[in-house]
């Protein structure tokens, strides 16, 4: 018979195992219910989810292309390069944003019912990444219209993707458990994820940088993220750079070991201050 | 016999003032202000919402915490889910453990009744699988076949409930928490969760069960304990505890109070003149506890400086929620009436023959007042608690609604030719 032993003291800094296991699904049902609650009452119901990433490229197409006229009439279509780095990059800011506010959103069940508090913040990012997934289909599409093979490379498209995934991931574990008690986080957040995306090449190229500032870019993981995607899914888009991904990976990896710690550091006072 | 749950030295404190001060802006401008002093921790003394509660739970039993609002039930609930962490002391919990402490939390108000079935059951620690072989029987129990696919923002504050409850009913800890939740609902509805907990009880799962309804403690548990102010005060019989928790522990309900020193407020005294000094509650004793039915006499000392024209006393009956039950007043007749008074020291009394309130908490409003507008006003002066008479020993007879109770007479069947 499994024994709960409840101390004072700080929690160990691994939550136990078998606890995740036995809320294993939880995860996943509280991200249904994100993606379920999203569409209830509306008229073209999970259709949305479609229909979002089609408008959003047309958008982008307008913007960027005919307005900004930022298409080079590169041998890529310009509205697959665009689509290609906003995508992944539509899914980072909404997994960081969503992440960062989602202890505090679900204050009810923190306050009265126990549950790894992790899964909070996991399942609203894979919200995010359900979400990610129907724009992908909504790409595929697109880039058969093109006539837009991806490459052999493409395989290592959901590495990328777990990249940008996990970037969004670090940061909100940490803002989701500051926010419980300094609620500044989430009039804040909103203007970081602006910056980070000038900083990120949705609507250019890296080529487009200049040499000397692109391992200084790489800093912000989105970068070699979008670069990775673009590789991936276009055939003849450059590599990414290797020093740049590594950067990016430690950077990942950095962030999500302190995101992890803060939030097992925190978590014990959530019911308490929420 | 195994232990099921094991509490030694458990405490909780928070430090109060906490939420206030740690804003953000605050520490800044503390830190601009006095960049020295803020390195350094501040002392407040801390709050124990919990001191020391040690006891020990064995497989099968059924035990009701049982103490005054604030007397730290749910925080040991809390404490002992997991839910918060503990600032001193050590619990184990041997089995799965099960909390229920707020009906429907994790209900999403968009999903429909099917859908907040799977959510709420995973959220309570249930496998899909669980809540998929219970399924019928959760909705069975709810009531709710038809609304299934209805979203449960449009269901009723009822039905609402009634579904929150069956789900959590129907997990299967060995270690079942329980706070309160029998206070939701229609009487018929709790009846039907009281029998769901029985056989939980029954069922050999080990219970903790905090409720303030001694009918459902006493039918439900097989011992309690009576926190009082974050201390345990007794670990006994459910009889002994209830019996103290309502005659010793709950609120203070004095007989006699000394109102000579109260301050007024300033419009009750634009013309002094009359000072009410001392408000009893007379034939009872040490507590201020009565059964229905019997008489309320309540008695009076006031001093006059003046010579007061005619002046009627009264005194007001309000629930526990502060609703205006009724008012009694004296010059209603012509004996009762008070023509004129001339300084010096009174005395006067009251008298209802039989207390017309069924069970629960009372106080009363006692007040004078002048022709010449002058008038002494003292609130809240004496609560009540009115109790069943112990004769009706039946729970069930026990369950008479409503707030007011008057002798009714009854005639005895006669077979009708």
């Amino acid at each position: 018979m499994q024994e709960k032993v409840i101390r004072s003291g700080p929690a160990p800094l691994l939550p136990p195992l078998d606890e995740l296991w036995r809320f294993r699904e939880l995860c996943w049902t509280l991200a249904m219910r994100g993606v379920l609650v999203r569409y209830k009452q509306t008229i073209f119901g999970i259709g949305w989810a479609v229909l979002r990433p089609v408008l959003t490229a047309l958008v982008m197409t307008i913007i960027f292309g005919k307005i900004a006229k930022l298409d080079d009439g590169g041998a890529i279509p310009y509205l697959l390069m665009v689509m290609a780095g906003a995508l992944p990059f539509q899914m980072f800011s909404a997994c960081l944003l969503s992440a960062s506010g989602s202890v505090v959103a679900n204050a009810g069940m923190v306050s009265k019912i126990y549950f790894p508090r992790l899964m909070i913040p996991v399942s609203t990012c894979m919200v995010a990444v359900v979400d990610f997934f129907f724009a992908l289909l909504v790409y595929v599409v697109m880039a058969l219209w093109y006539g837009v093979m991806p490459p052999a490379q493409a395989v290592l498209f959901p590495m990328f993707i777990l990249m940008g995934f996990l970037a969004a991931l670090g940061p909100g574990l940490w803002l989701a458990a500051v926010n419980v008690r300094y609620r500044d986080i989430m009039q804040i957040v909103p203007f970081l994820v602006q910056i980070l995306t000038y900083l990120s090449p949705v609507g250019f190229s890296m080529e487009k940088v200049p040499e000397r500032w692109r391992l200084l870019m790489s800093l912000n993981p989105m970068v070699s993220v979008i670069d990775g995607c673009r590789w991936t899914l276009l055939p003849g888009a450059p590599a990414p750079d290797v020093n740049g991904v590594v950067l990016s990976a430690v950077v990942i990896v950095l962030m999500l070991l302190l995101g992890f710690v803060c939030f097992r550091r925190m978590e014990d006072q959530f019911a308490d201050i929420i | 016999m195994t232990q099921a749950v094991t509490v030694t030295g458990i405490g909780k404190s928070y430090r109060i003032g906490q939420l206030f001060e740690w804003q953000l802006r605050h520490t800044l401008v503390s830190w601009l202000k006095n960049p020295l002093a803020a390195l350094k921790r501040n002392h407040t003394d801390p709050f124990w919402a919990l001191r020391d509660v040690s006891f020990a739970l064995n497989e099968g039993e059924v035990l009701g915490v049982i103490g005054a609002n604030g007397a730290g039930k749910s925080t040991l609930l809390k404490v002992l889910s997991g839910i918060t962490r503990p600032s001193e002391g050590e619990a184990r919990l041997r089995g799965r453990v099960g909390s229920l402490l707020e009906v429907g939390t994790g209900f999403h108000p968009e999903l429909t009744g099917r859908e907040n079935i799977y959510l709420n059951g995973s959220i309570l620690g249930m496998t899909r699988a669980e809540v998929k072989r219970r399924f019928d029987e959760i909705v069975d129990f709810a009531e709710v076949e038809t609304f299934l696919d209805t979203p449960v923002k449009r269901y009723s504050s009822g039905m609402y409930v009634r579904l929150a409850f069956a789900v959590a009913a129907h997990l299967e800890p060995e270690i079942l928490i329980v706070d309160e939740v029998l206070a939701v609902g229609d009487v018929m509805f709790q009846k039907k969760c009281l029998g769901k907990m029985n056989d939980v009880a029954r069922g050999g799962r080990t219970v903790l069960f905090v409720s303030h309804n001694m009918t459902a403690v006493r039918s439900l548990c097989t011992r309690a304990i009576l926190l009082h102010k974050g201390h345990l005060e007794l670990d006994a019989g459910v009889e002994e505890v209830v019996e103290r928790y309502i005659h010793h522990a709950a609120v203070e309900l004095p007989v006699f109070v000394d109102t000579a020193d109260w301050p007024r407020r300033e419009q009750d005294n634009l013309k002094p003149g009359l000072r009410i000094q001392s408000v009893e509650l007379v034939g009872v004793e040490q507590r201020a506890i009565l059964t229905v039915g019997c008489p309320l006499k309540i008695r009076v000392k006031f001093t006059v400086s003046k010579n007061l024209p005619e002046t009627v006393f009264g005194f007001v009956l309000k629930s526990a929620d502060g609703v205006k039950l009724m008012e009694c007043r004296s010059g209603m007749d012509e004996s009762s009436r008070i023509r004129s008074l001339s300084p010096g020291e009174y005395v006067i009394e009251t008298n209802l023959p039989e207390l017309p309130l069924g069970p629960g908490y009372y106080s009363i409003d006692l007040g004078a007042r002048c022709e010449d507008g002058g008038l002494d006003h003292t609130p809240d002066v004496l609560s009540l608690l009115v109790e069943e008479p112990q004769a009706i020993d039946n729970l069930w007879l026990r369950r008479v609604e409503g707030v007011f109770r008057i002798r009714s007479h009854w005639t005895t069947p006669e077979t009708v030719i």
